[in-house]
């Protein structure tokens, strides 16, 4: 393959007679201003530019490409650990649902369901609110709390996923058995998603210890987009007659929504790979049920759980395809998600700015 | 800079001279006898200028890969090697148990003061999921007198691999010819019912939390942290409940000792052994591949036998009995 470094060199106004003649630099200089400036000092004391531009663009070359070459070490191998496993069971292992290391079966479909899942409860509860947060702080916080609250969202960015496994567990899940779950029971019983029995430890406290986890990076990401939608915007809106919602809805989150859909994406990215605080509170129970009271599994949990005491080798080959799948599973989501963009955002390009 | 140089200079020195003088040994395995191992290991460095000997609690299973591959002078396991893993490994594998281990059944019910007794065939059966309730006839049979609940049983396991499963899935593919046909014993089956909890830790906080639930935990975790355990049958028809002296029991009451030590005690026949117990081994390779190393751990073992046992029970680990420490002895005698 060829790839060309693009030449981006701003033409310089013919460096040579500067550098032959200092003279002509100072005839070159606006009247009045006697000494050059620092910078333009710097340019002329160093020597050329060209080798430092050439090896400059091919260094980012490399940063660039060492990501190909990261993506492309995990694929390889982890295809190539789970070679066993692979001809063993060959396609049928993503859509297999028996997990018995005893006899050596292994399917990652009851994983795959319960990765997914658990991200779209996350979802569900955190994109809503996330934009919420993000309206408020940027469209009508008082001064006074911006501060804060933007720094309280953020902390939550900051607290290691074990501690909320650990919150999740004592406070989250008495609170959901105790509290929440029977209201879901008795008022949502009926769509087959809120059924007994009840542990505390299921997908939907999965959900929403993941919800509050990718909360602070969807609002904070959404806030940075919304708060750079020119005043002007806003301005335009008002002055036809919105109310302030219709504003919002108009001016600042269509204008946003390109920015929001990423911000969701990186959500959604954290949600699909987080392990330890899901492994706490999702039940550890390899099975497909549409009731979220009911314990799942999730293929990050899996891998975190059986790994270390993985002693045969096809055990460890399916353990590492689980590993494989996720992979497979998140740049298929990702790809997916980067479709939606460009069609929301096909024939209307965006109008920030 | 002159400083520097004086400096790496003496590091170098130092580092060519300490092959000589300290040996650095790196084990891992096993995270169930961490604690005691840690003890030992720093116990037998401080009276053994110059040796260092590293423990790292990875688990069985990357314990055995590793003192497999050569990667690790030693490994450490809850349960034995199999055949294959045995045949496959590069170097010969010799295994030392050092302490033992059990599991006790833990349970929460609301309402029952007396302690539980539990059956080899009924613990089977409600982990199969074929007793779903608290007063089933066969729980109330094996405890007369006790109002038990007519509440589901939720079942409560370990999600993630480890030793404890081993033993208690072991256990019950001895007394239970479903669960040996069905589930099986490794250190993670397929579970027929319940849900999932990683750690032992875990395991007591759910059977706290949630009325009506049963679990199982080392007898360590359970000694340590005063949670309440029931009472099971042993194979000599004895109700016992888990503790030090009838873990060592069942090891001392094992009839035929096996040259390689690989043996699982579980339902063992003594009168008041403890049925659900196991060993806990070292994993030492034979001939060792570098000799200074060999002869200190050796020279560990030797020290282990005479004086560590001595301190495995202030840690609530059970103990090896006298017959088992005369022969494991000999074992070590033989060791090159």
């Amino acid at each position: 393959m060829n790839f060309k470094i693009q030449d981006v060199r701003v033409p310089a106004p013919s460096d040579a007679p500067l550098h032959a003649s200092p003279d002509a630099l100072s005839v070159a200089l606006p009247a009045g201003s006697g000494e050059p400036s620092a910078i333009r000092k710097f340019l002329l004391g160093r020597g050329s530019s060209a080798m430092a531009d050439k090896g400059f663009g091919w260094l980012m070359l490399l940063c660039a490409f060492s990501i190909f070459g990261i993506v492309a070490l995990i694929a390889t191998e982890l295809i190539l650990r789970s070679q066993m496993t692979i001809s063993k069971f060959g396609l049928k292992f993503f859509f297999d649902s028996a997990w018995d290391p005893v006899n050596g079966n292994f399917g990652a479909l009851p994983f795959v369901y319960g990765t997914l899942m658990s991200s779209l409860v996350a979802l569900v509860i955190a994109v809503p609110l996330a934009v919420g947060v993000s309206i408020f702080i940027t469209e009508m916080c008082p001064g006074f709390l911006r501060g804060p609250l933007s720094f309280l969202t953020e902390l939550l960015a900051a607290i290691p996923s074990v501690v909320y496994g650990l919150w999740a567990v004592f406070i989250l899940v008495p609170l959901l058995r105790e509290h929440v779950d029977p209201i879901l029971m008795r008022v949502l019983g009926w769509s087959g998603l809120f059924v007994a029995p009840d542990f505390g430890v299921h997908m939907l406290s999965a959900g929403v210890i993941l919800s509050i986890m990718i909360l602070p990076i969807i609002s904070s990401l959404t806030r940075e987009v919304m708060t750079s939608v020119p005043h002007s915007q806003r301005e335009a809106v008002l002055a036809l007659g919105a109310t302030r919602w219709e504003m919002i809805r108009m001016g600042v989150l269509r204008n946003a929504r390109i920015g929001i859909v990423g911000s969701i994406i990186l959500g959604l990215g954290r949600a699909l790979g987080e392990t330890i605080a899901v492994t706490m509170v999702i039940g550890n129970n390899p099975q497909i049920v549409k009731n979220l009271l009911a314990p799942g599994y999730s293929m990050a949990s899996v891998i975190a759980n059986e790994f270390s005491e993985a002693s045969d080798d096809m055990y460890r080959s399916a353990l590492i395809e689980i590993g494989l799948a996720l992979f497979i599973v998140t740049i298929i989501v990702n790809a997916l998600a980067r479709i939606l963009v460009w069609a929301v955002t096909r024939g209307a390009p965006a109008r920030v700015a | 800079m002159k400083n520097k140089a004086i400096f790496l200079t003496a590091a170098l020195f130092a580092c060519t001279a300490l092959p000589s003088m300290a040996q650095k040994l790196n084990g891992a395995g096993a995270s169930f006898p961490y604690p005691i191992y840690s003890k030992w290991f720093s116990e037998y460095s401080a009276a053994h200028s110059g040796v260092q000997i590293n423990y790292q609690s990875i688990g069985s299973g990357g314990g055995i890969r590793q003192v497999t591959a050569g990667v690790a002078d030693f490994g450490a396991s809850d349960g034995p090697m199999t055949d294959q893993q045995l045949s496959e490994s590069k170097v010969k594998i010799i295994h030392i148990p050092t302490v033992l281990g059990a599991v006790v059944p833990i349970y929460n019910l609301p309402g029952v003061s007396a302690e539980l007794k539990f059956s080899p065939d009924v613990l089977a059966d409600i982990y199969l999921g074929k007793i779903s309730t608290w007063n089933d006839g066969r729980i109330a049979k094996d405890n007369p007198g006790v109002n038990l609940p007519s509440s589901t049983i939720n079942v409560v396991h370990r999600s993630d691999g480890s030793g404890t499963t081993y033993i208690f899935t072991d256990y019950l593919s001895k007394v239970s010819n479903d669960w040996k046909n069905g589930p099986g014993k490794n250190t993670a089956v397929s579970w027929p019912k319940g849900i999932g909890a990683k750690g032992n830790e875990a395991v007591a906080g759910m059977v706290r939390q949630l009325p009506g639930t049963i679990g199982y935990v080392e007898l360590i975790y359970a000694l340590q942290n005063k949670i309440p355990f029931g009472y099971v049958k042993n194979a000599a028809g004895a109700w016992v409940k888990g503790s030090i002296a009838g873990v060592t029991e069942a090891a001392a009451s094992v009839k035929s000792m096996p040259s390689d030590y690989r043996v699982s005690i579980t339902n063992a026949p003594g009168k008041n052994a403890y049925p659900i117990s196991s060993f806990t081994w070292l994993l030492i390779p034979n001939p060792s591949p570098d000799q200074a190393k060999g002869k200190v751990i050796k020279d560990f073992l030797n020290w282990m036998l005479d004086h560590g046992e001595s301190e495995v029970e202030a840690l609530y680990y059970a103990p090896l009995p006298d017959s088992v420490i005369a022969k494991v002895k000999a074992t070590v005698a033989q060791l090159k």
